[in-house]
């Protein structure tokens, strides 16, 4: 069997971080260029914290194998976390958008340990009505707290506001391939793998020693994280927070997206969250009719997409810009047909 | 005196929990499926009725029909979207519940308008109250409670009893056995779909009657907690969604009667979740196995 | 319920595991499913690299034995000793550290993953990388992952399986999906390994590949071999020590012989299925 070319790793390296680099450098571009209007800007970040939330379902859901109904909760506690923070840090500035944001993240992490310990003992069904439960007793806890406690918080059902607008273009950038990279390079390693033994499988994965109540844990922990960042990006961007804009219908929307990219693709879950969030404002800027009409549109094509390929459009597909370079080059010279059938078939 | 209509307030919002809990329960019960749309079923019934009455037909007719239409929409949901899916792994057939729930939210939205519109309750139930050893209850709070209770001895027996019954309590034990017995499976799910969705009908009335507004989003709450009245009774029982749904009924009642209606809809969710914790598959569910 | 109290085991030890304490001992074991008795009083031995075998009637809850024994079903009554430690309170993921791993009877592959992946699944707990090495792609996380996949490619080598590691799982032939499992088993570095029906659905010459192969990897790795098989050539070819069980109670206990010749199994077993 004669080998089959292989870019070696720094060059992959090479390869994805100049592409991170470049298309950093083209939005930077034509942002100050004005090309991007600041309508437009606003929903390219808006694009940026939906792929987070979708990215971080999509651990949860497509590799873990679960239906947490609760994402929003998860949102919302961080983009409290990071919008009380804001408000109430003596330092302005980076620094404190920075320690926002992984404030957010770990208090939504905590969230995510504390609910997924009782919520992971059920399976399925259950685990979907929990995590339900659970996000609306956060909003209404959100709704409520204030009153009880006679603090001035939450801003209750008036909302959180003046939250220091620090989102911005590089902010929601980083986060964006932070979160991928992260969720990546998890995913390949063999903690990534118990993750989806426990979704294909979970009393065999027991049956090979892996441990699943850790690694549903762990990455329902993760999921909740990048859920509380997305959050905390959404307040600073929104520079207001209102306890509606955490409810069910929004962790439905989330999922949406999850399941149209296809379960367990994370370039799926990036794509549909960027076309699922442009689309309202490309319809409004049609026709206000249609605009009108987009909830009754993703419903159908929820419906449809189920019902015609339930694995969602990417399915498990993954993009790898260097595994299609190999197999262009692979192509044109060494002819390997086995070994690249299993790699079409993955 | 006091806790005594509080009592009669629980077992009129219970019996309403009740009647659409049971519809989750029977569905769930045949194909494991928590059908999402069944709420949206509700609203849909609670329109039909606002509407006809509105249009000049005879209440009790307009009740025939709203209870007529959930039955036609609930067959044609399962037709349509969840036919398809039945072999199809749990989590797509979930997924289409959640989309169906929202196309019909949706929709009547853009037909009927985001706004709560008025209800026409005095043309169903006269709106007296009876003075009964100085406490007074209103006559839709008896209606209901009468109504519903009637409604479930009826179910019982269709359930118990009858041939139909029978076939459905065999396709929920083991639909691949009830078919090799000769029951029609399609048939009798599709029965269960329109039994389920008479009861919501009738829960829509009921519901509609005891707060006389119609609004495009009414089912959702309502069936969240009809929904969560059935999981904590053991989603699939039929006793359970009963017992389930007056547990949450009075629950919310006394939560409210304590002067904390803001924290209602989290109180509800947190019973839910603390019984789950302790009898995973609910108050009268059946344990669940896998066979390895 | 008295713990490691020495007893007489009637067992018969195969003779070159004779003066070594067993691999495995089950006293007194039984299971109740809602008063419903499905094992009971079942006592047994295995030698340290020995080839035992399980069988019996369908129904007679053999199966059962090795979710018992594994742990996927908690015994309500009796004693297993692993290796001469009591397993009572352990869970299935600490029975597999401990050193029983298995197979099952209706596949339980992970379908949707590589063939390599399966097996690397199986090799988790012999790699050791940290979740932070591993995202951060320290030398460690590469060093580990290419040992893990040479050994997985080794593993996968027992069967002639190297080639199919890029494949699907769900997408290999029957055959090929259960000698995937007892790789993965093998993977996770057993004492004992449980093999649930492996010959189920093979044809008579896989079959008797699959009898050189379990009998390479016990010469091979030195472990315990317990099987459940209804294929009575196997059975009777490679096994050492056979317990035959029915209505959750073992009837005989012998070599391949004796149990050919006890009317008790004959008039179970062997006289109503019309096999052997």
């Amino acid at each position: 069997m004669r080998q089959r070319f292989e870019i070696p790793m720094p060059v992959r390296y090479l390869v994805n971080g100049v592409l991170i680099v470049l298309l950093f450098l083209l939005g930077q571009f034509m942002i100050s260029a004005g090309i991007l209007s600041s309508y437009f800007q606003k929903i390219l970040l808006q694009v940026g914290v939906y792929i987070i939330a979708a990215v971080s379902l999509n651990m949860a859901t497509g590799y873990l194998g679960q239906l947490p109904l609760g994402h929003a909760g998860f949102m919302a506690v961080g983009g409290y976390t990071a919008g009380i923070f804001l408000k109430n840090f003596p330092i302005k500035g980076l620094p404190a958008f920075i320690l926002a944001i992984i404030l957010a993240g770990i208090v939504a992490g905590i969230f995510g340990i504390l609910i997924g310990i009782p919520a992971l003992r059920l399976k399925g069904d259950y685990l979907a009505i929990i995590t339900l439960g659970f996000g609306e007793i956060i909003r209404v806890i959100l709704l409520n707290i204030d009153t009880v406690l006679g603090f001035k918080f939450t801003g209750g059902a008036a909302g959180l506001m003046g939250i220091p607008k620090y989102t911005s273009f590089p902010a929601v950038y980083i986060c964006v391939v932070i979160t991928c990279l992260f969720i990546h390079t998890m995913m390949k390693s063999r903690h990534g793998r118990a993750i989806l033994a426990i979704r294909e499988n979970e009393i065999a994965a027991e049956s090979c020693g892996v441990n699943t109540t850790y690694y549903k844990t762990m990455a329902f922990t993760a999921s909740a994280f990048f859920a509380g960042v997305a959050g905390a990006l959404f307040a600073s961007y929104l520079g207001l927070l209102v306890p509606g804009d955490f409810g069910f219908m929004k962790s439905i929307e989330i999922l949406v997206m999850v399941v149209l990219g296809g379960m367990g693709s994370m370039l799926g879950s990036v794509l549909a969250a960027a076309v699922l969030t442009i689309v309202p404002f490309a319809l409004q800027s049609i026709s206000q009719t249609v605009a009108d009409y987009r909830m009754v549109i993703y419903s159908v094509l929820l419906i449809v997409v189920m019902i015609f390929k339930p694995s969602g459009l990417l399915g498990t597909y993954d993009f790898s810009l260097t595994r299609i370079i190999e197999g262009l080059i692979n192509r044109a010279g060494i002819h390997d047909g086995v070994a690249r059938k299993g790699e079409q078939s993955k | 005196m006091l806790l005594l209509s509080q009592i009669i307030n629980g077992l009129q919002l219970g019996s309403i929990y009740a009647l659409v809990a049971l519809g989750y329960s029977m569905v769930y019960g045949i194909i494991m499926l928590l059908n999402f749309a069944h709420g949206d079923i509700i609203m849909v019934g609670g329109y039909v009725a606002m509407l006809t009455i509105a249009a000049g037909v005879h209440p009790l007719l307009a009740v025939v029909l709203a209870v007529l239409a959930c039955v036609l929409l609930g067959v044609v949901i399962d037709k349509v979207a969840y036919a398809p899916l039945r072999s199809s792994p749990r989590i797509s057939l979930l997924i289409t519940a959640i989309g169906v729930s929202f196309l019909l939210e949706n929709l009547a939205q853009n037909i009927w308008g985001a706004n709560a519109r008025p209800f026409p309750n005095s043309a169903i139930i006269k709106g007296a109250t009876l003075n009964i050893g100085g406490v007074h209850i209103g006559t839709t709070a008896i209606a209901t409670i009468v109504v519903s209770i009637l409604s479930m001895v009826v179910l019982t027996f269709l359930v118990q009893k009858t041939k139909r019954g029978k076939a459905m309590r065999a396709v929920s034990e083991d639909m691949g056995t009830a078919q090799l017995m000769g029951i029609n499976v399609n048939s009798t799910i599709t029965f269960t779909f329109a039994v389920g969705s008479a009861l919501a009908g009738i829960g829509s009335i009921l519901y509609c009657c005891t707060y006389p507004q119609v609004s495009p989003t009414m089912g959702s709450m309502l069936g969240l907690k009809a929904f969560v009245a059935a999981v904590l009774g053991g989603i699939g029982s039929i006793p359970g969604a009963m017992v389930g749904g007056f547990a949450i009924g009075m629950a919310e009642v006394l939560v409210r009667a304590v002067g904390l209606s803001d924290w209602t809809d989290g109180v509800v969710f947190a019973i839910l979740i603390v019984v789950l914790l302790f009898r995973p598959t609910g108050l009268m569910g059946r344990p669940m196995t896998e066979k390895v | 319920m008295s713990k490691l109290i020495p007893m007489p085991t009637n067992n018969l030890l195969t003779e070159r595991d004779v003066d070594k304490p067993p691999i495995l001992e089950a006293r007194h074991l039984g299971i109740d499913f809602g008063g419903l008795t499905a094992v009971d009083d079942f006592n047994i031995a295995i030698g340290r690299t020995e080839i035992a075998g399980l069988i019996g009637p369908n129904g007679a809850g053999k199966t059962t034995v090795f979710n018992l024994l594994t742990k996927v079903y908690h015994p309500t009554r009796g004693t297993i000793l692993l290796d001469a430690k009591d397993t009572a309170g352990m869970n299935t993921i600490q029975i597999n550290h401990a050193g029983i791993a298995r197979t099952f009877q209706n596949i339980r592959l992970f379908k949707n993953l590589t063939v390599l992946e399966n097996v690397l699944i199986g090799l988790h707990n012999s790699m050791s990388c940290s979740l932070s090495e591993s995202i951060l792609r320290l030398p460690r996380y590469w060093k580990q992952e290419k040992e893990a996949k040479e050994r997985a490619l080794e593993l996968l080598s027992i069967f002639q399986m190297q080639d199919l590691a890029k494949y699907e799982a769900g997408a290999l032939p029957y055959g090929a999906q259960r000698r995937l499992e007892i790789v993965r088993a093998l993977g996770t570095n057993p004492k004992l390994l449980l093999l649930d029906e492996p010959a189920a659905g093979m044809n008579p010459s896989e079959t008797a590949g699959l009898m050189e192969n379990i009998r390479k990897i016990r010469d091979s790795f030195h472990i315990a071999i317990m099987l459940i098989e209804h294929d009575m050539n196997l059975v009777m070819g490679i096994c050492e020590g056979i317990a035959v069980l029915n209505y959750g109670k073992i009837i005989a206990k012998g070599t391949p012989e004796e149990i050919q010749a006890n009317p008790a199994v004959i008039e179970a077993y062997l006289g109503k299925k019309k096999e052997g």
